[in-house]
């Protein structure tokens, strides 16, 4: 084995945006979890499903109109749960179903695309080009400066939202907001580990990290170290041993919280 | 006398019952109110309304002669602190993070400092909130809801499920900061004792106001202490 993969420059595209979507994914799934919202990503990601589909039928390039559904579909589903007062799961399960739905259908009619679909539901990291790793570093750059921005109204929100009424921060907005920011970070990732994925990336690096930090920030730092951690070595243990990327990167992310599990049966880390 | 709150009229009607019934009340500057009542005598919805979380009222509520439908700005002069807060117990933050959620002012950082010594739990600031007992976690969000200076503070039965102790101390702090601070303190509680030694005014609610004056009035009123003893007994009964 030696240190030549490094010099491809796909690898370095790959790479690249592999620890920038890594980093998004942890810091923007912390959120969810925390608000008992992590199978939102899963549901967003199967809605863009649709979106995929359409724009292959269309002849657009199918993240642009994955971007627009998924996100329109996001913000409607949290209108309605809102108004109708649907449980959050509940919705969760609409929104997820409806997009594979869609999905399914519109391949039906087009009479089946299945090479590029594949490349969506399990992600291509391999293949990205120079303009879709700029667009996922400015897209991980923006929403990283939103989220600085706003920060105590998102912790404090996510926290308690009554607290954080009673002391003036626009909840709703602030939801609005997360639930925007959750839609762009999961198409953004979904050339990472493909739609079935994503939730993976959401979840288990925060699961893991809130098992050893003690406050937010830290706990993010935690998340964001261990998320990468798990795309870059995953990414190069794929390709050293020429396996899926996809399943190589959320089976160390999953490795990673199992030794934590392990270290807290032992006693080693503190009781949270 | 500086009127800091001000009700008028105030009817709350959910679909199955009123929950509030013409209730006015008047609270001055440095008054120490303290609320009592039986179990879902409106305790909750009248600070509900107050907090601007219930918006669905009849009547008027203003603070500092202000109308709370029409501004916000009274929410900056107040601190809250809730019956039982919830949160996920095992949520990411530490004491200082808390804290740090009610400041405004970024700048004014150093004053959480401040206010978590004021509270005794100096030193449990870097330990995660969830690690805490009962009492701790409520004199951490009191120090949340005193770090930007209120003039106000709204207690919700602040000491269901805790321990002795830390009810003892907890109402020391509450005197000192009527006394010493002269915050105003609107507080709901069932203990008929504690707000005896505690209120200077005190307002007995069961869905309409059935007194509302100072302390001393009402516990030298034998009939009325014993109507609203009676009256959350039955209550008490009702619940068992």
């Amino acid at each position: 084995m030696s240190f030549e993969i490094l010099t491809f420059s796909f690898m370095h595209r790959a790479l690249i945006s592999g620890v920038a979507i890594a980093i998004l994914c942890s810091v923007v799934g912390l959120f969810l979890v925390l608000r008992r919202y992590s199978l939102f990503g899963d549901a967003i990601a199967h809605s863009s499903f649709g979106g995929i589909a359409l724009g292959l039928l269309a002849g657009v390039y199918p993240l642009w109109t994955a971007y627009a559904v998924s996100i329109a579909s996001a913000l409607i589903i949290t209108k309605i749960k809102d108004r109708y007062n649907i449980s959050g799961d509940a919705s969760i399960a609409v929104l997820l179903s409806s997009g594979i739905a869609v999905g399914l259908v519109i391949i039906g009619l087009s009479g089946g695309f299945t090479i590029d679909i594949f490349s969506f539901l399990f992600g291509s990291i391999l293949l990205v080009s120079v303009d879709d790793t700029v667009l996922v570093l400015t897209l991980t750059g923006a929403i990283l400066i939103v989220i600085l921005l706003f920060y105590r109204q998102l912790l404090y929100s996510t926290f308690n939202e009554e607290q954080a009424k009673v002391s003036g921060i626009p909840v709703e907005k602030i939801n609005y907001l997360i639930v925007f920011m959750a839609g762009i970070t999961v198409v953004t990732s979904i050339q990472l580990v493909g739609v079935l994925l994503i939730s993976a990336l959401f979840v288990i690096p925060n699961v893991t990290a809130i098992m050893y930090g003690k406050g937010f920030k830290q706990t993010a730092i935690i998340s964001m170290s261990f998320s990468v951690f798990s795309v870059v070595s995953g990414i190069l243990i794929s390709y050293i041993f020429d396996i899926t990327p996809a399943g190589t990167i959320v089976l160390v992310a999953i490795g990673l919280l199992a030794g934590t599990m392990g270290i807290k049966s032992a006693g080693l880390l503190s009781k949270n | 006398m500086l009127k800091v709150v001000e009700i008028n009229n105030l009817t709350v009607q959910y679909p199955d019952v009123k929950a509030l019934d013409n209730v006015s009340l008047v609270v001055n500057q440095g008054d120490f109110l303290g609320i009592i009542g039986p179990n879902g005598a409106g305790k909750s919805t009248l600070f509900a309304s107050m907090l601007g979380l219930n918006t669905k009222y009849k009547g008027t509520i203003k603070f500092f002669d202000e109308d709370i439908k029409k501004s916000k700005n009274y929410l900056k002069e107040l601190g809250y602190v809730p019956q039982k807060p919830i949160f996920e117990k095992n949520f990411p933050v530490t004491v200082t993070d808390v804290v740090r959620m009610g400041l405004r002012k970024e700048s004014d950082e150093n004053k959480i400092d401040e206010v978590l010594q004021q509270l005794w739990i100096h030193e449990l600031r870097e330990r995660r909130i969830g690690e805490l007992s009962g009492g701790q976690q409520q004199r951490v969000f009191i120090a949340k809801a005193l770090v930007n200076n209120p003039k106000i503070l709204i207690l919700d039965e602040p000491v269901t499920g805790i321990d002795q102790q830390s009810i003892d101390l907890f109402y020391s702090i509450l005197r000192e900061l009527n006394f010493k601070q002269k915050i105003t303190i609107i507080w709901s509680s069932h203990d008929l004792d504690a707000v005896n030694k505690l209120a200077n005014h005190v307002a007995c609610l069961n869905r309409t106001l059935f007194f509302h004056g100072e302390s001393e009035k009402f516990f030298s009123d034998d009939d009325l202490v014993k109507q609203y003893s009676e009256a959350s007994m039955q209550e008490h009964m009702h619940h068992h």
